[in-house]
């Protein structure tokens, strides 16, 4: 805090533009919310898209977790030929449009997708299904919680695990006793980011899993829906999803906040 | 029961060769400067990491060889790391009973070893305590019960006391001490303290730049120091250099930073390279003035660079050239003021200076 002082002018009016950016659409949706309608959001259709949201959001993210953490321990851990091709893969939604995931997710695990003829044949389906939206929100959100596992991984003292293995703990005990524990702070940290990215996830999921009521149609989905016909019920909604985004900010305080 | 192992291993670049036998009931002191490479040695010990040739035995099992490597988890090995690497996430007592309960025991059983452990170390009131609340001769207390808990074969000891303060040091020197005195297995102790080499081991092992250079008694390195490192180790002053006779009985050894007159072996005649010779520090004499008639052919002036007092004698470096180590008695330190910063003028006589040629 001692470099306070020392900034440009420049650097400070810029960087005041930015909140003011970031701030003036928040409060512009407080202004312009049609409050005498409030009640309006426990009617069956934004109440649905709130739970379809909550449902696979946190599905998502769990999804997230049990893949993205064995994922970022491969990657921190081990070195082999092809190292940094797997990484790129593993990071690649989130570079990737969101649209082009859903396009490819239903080229892989449509109904006649490469995999999804084999699934369907197994009388699983994906595209236009709750699991479908759980998937193409793990999708866009997993690399959230491989970047930030793996810099925890990263960061590990391995000296813990060594000590750990001379006393006679195997894999899995290093893992569950040590590893895990020690990754605890990055491991909710990367969950949280991953839950908030798969609960605003938009193009992957309407390509993928469609725009189906109480099933697919997560609350963004709801939104753009109702942004055609009906603003004040899309800005109670957005209203909605700001409330849930800062419960990840708060879920976060401390780690990126308070800082 | 019996350490063998005789390996080449590398962390990098750096690669370590050595061949050390360790017997139960005669703890092993490995010193060497820091990057000697002590701790890629007990590393490779302790299954941490793979050796890249020779064969490491303990109690007649083959741990390493070029077929076999026998990981950590699978050794009968006690570890107790440079750092302590205790788990902070759990108390103390969890720390010990560690080994324990991955090993299958059950919890109850394994807290009650880890308590009767604590105990043994006086630091059983520190039981539900996490590692960022204990000090560091508590801590160190905690990891030496944590690596014994097991009841280890092998006990690998990585400067278990460098990181403690002075008073912390002697009080888990003394713990050490009764431990490895009844530790039914073999134990290795890392130091670069030559004080808990000669008061923790039996026998001494020197590696220096990954090879060994000298094994024994403290004694037997007392009486033939193979290096500098080791000379240094048991206080005795080392000078290598060229000797060139001068005549009756007497030669010039001619060694970095100056020249010191020492006794001829009667057989050179010659100017020899790479003689070394030694000098007990009892054979130094010290004066606070220059003095004029001394029969002593060395008279070397010098700064007084650290004196250490341990009650019987004072062992005094003085930045002479070449530098030199002299042991007096206390009753002297007082008598002749003698402290750092001061200069003194030390001697001592040609024929207490024997040279040791080259094999």
């Amino acid at each position: 805090m001692s470099a306070r002082a020392s900034l440009p002018t420049t650097v400070k009016v810029l960087a005041a533009i930015a909140i003011a950016v970031v701030a003036l659409p928040l409060v512009a949706l407080v202004a312009r919310a049609p409050w005498s309608d409030i009640s309006r959001l426990g009617e069956p259709g934004p109440r649905t898209a709130l739970l379809v949201s909550i449902e696979v959001s946190l599905a998502a993210a769990a999804v997230a977790f049990v893949f993205g953490v064995p994922v970022a321990l491969v990657l921190a851990r081990t070195s082999f030929r092809g190292h940094s091709v797997v990484r790129s893969l593993a990071l690649l939604p989130l570079v990737l449009p969101p649209v082009v995931a859903g396009v490819g997710l239903l080229a892989a695990f449509g109904r006649r997708g490469l995999a999804g003829r084999g699934f369907a044949a197994i009388g699983i389906r994906l595209p236009f299904t709750t699991g479908g939206a759980i998937l193409a929100s793990a999708f866009v959100a997993t690399p959230l919680l491989i970047l930030t596992v793996e810099a925890g991984v990263r960061a590990l003292d391995r000296r813990k695990e060594e000590a750990a293995e001379t006393l006679g703990a195997s894999k899995w005990y290093v893992l569950r006793r040590v590893t895990l524990p020690a990754l605890a702070p990055s491991i909710v940290a990367g969950l949280v980011v991953a839950w908030a990215r798969a609960l605003g996830e938009f193009g992957a999921t309407i390509t993928f899993a469609g725009n189906f009521r109480g099933r697919t149609q997560t609350l963004p989905l709801a939104v753009f829906e109702a942004m055609q016909t009906d603003q004040g019920a899309a800005i109670l909604m957005s209203l909605m999803l700001v409330a849930l985004s800062l419960v990840a900010l708060i879920a976060l305080r401390g780690r990126f906040l308070a800082r | 029961m019996t350490l063998r192992a005789n390996l080449r291993c590398a962390a990098g670049d750096f690669v370590v060769e050595a061949a050390i036998e360790a017997d139960v009931g005669r703890p092993i002191a490995l010193v060497g400067p820091n990057g000697a490479g002590k701790t890629t040695l007990v590393r490779a010990l302790a299954g941490l990491a793979a050796i890249e040739r020779g064969t490491v035995s303990l109690d007649g099992t083959t741990l390493d060889d070029p077929t076999t490597h026998v990981p950590a988890r699978e050794r009968s090995v006690g570890v107790v790391f440079q750092d302590r690497a205790l788990f902070d996430r759990m108390t103390a007592l969890e720390n010990v009973a560690f080994g324990l309960r991955a090993r299958g025991v059950r919890t109850n059983d394994a807290r009650q070893r880890a308590r009767e452990l604590l105990h043994s170390m006086d630091v059983e009131h520190r039981a539900h305590a996490k590692p960022s609340q204990l000090s560091g001769g508590e801590a160190q207390r905690v990891a030496i019960a944590r690596a014994l808990a097991h009841e280890p074969k092998l006990l690998l000891l990585d400067e278990p006391l460098a990181s403690l303060d002075v008073r912390a040091r002697s009080d888990v020197r003394a713990l050490l001490g009764k431990v490895l005195a009844g530790f039914g297995g073999v134990a290795i102790v890392v130091t670069h303290d030559p004080v808990d080499a000669l008061t923790l081991a039996d026998r001494v092992v020197v590696l220096e730049r990954g090879r060994i250079t000298q094994a024994g008694s403290v004694d037997e390195i007392r009486s033939a120091p193979h290096s500098l490192y080791a000379a240094e180790l048991v206080g005795i002053n080392l000078f290598t250099g060229r000797l060139e006779p001068i005549g009756d009985g007497a030669a010039e050894l001619h060694v970095d930073g100056g020249t010191i007159i020492v006794s001829c072996p009667p057989d050179i005649t010659a100017s020899v390279d790479g003689v070394t010779a030694l000098l007990r520090p009892a054979d130094v004499v010290l004066y606070r003035e220059q003095p004029s008639a001394a029969s002593a052919r060395n008279i070397l002036a010098g700064t007084i660079r650290s004196i250490a007092d341990d009650g019987q004698r004072a062992r005094i470096r003085i930045d002479t050239s070449p530098p030199l180590v002299a042991d007096v008695t206390p009753a002297s330190v007082t008598r002749l003021a003698l402290r750092e910063g001061v200069i003194v003028w030390a001697s001592f006589k040609a024929v207490e200076v024997r040279p040791q040629l080259p094999d």
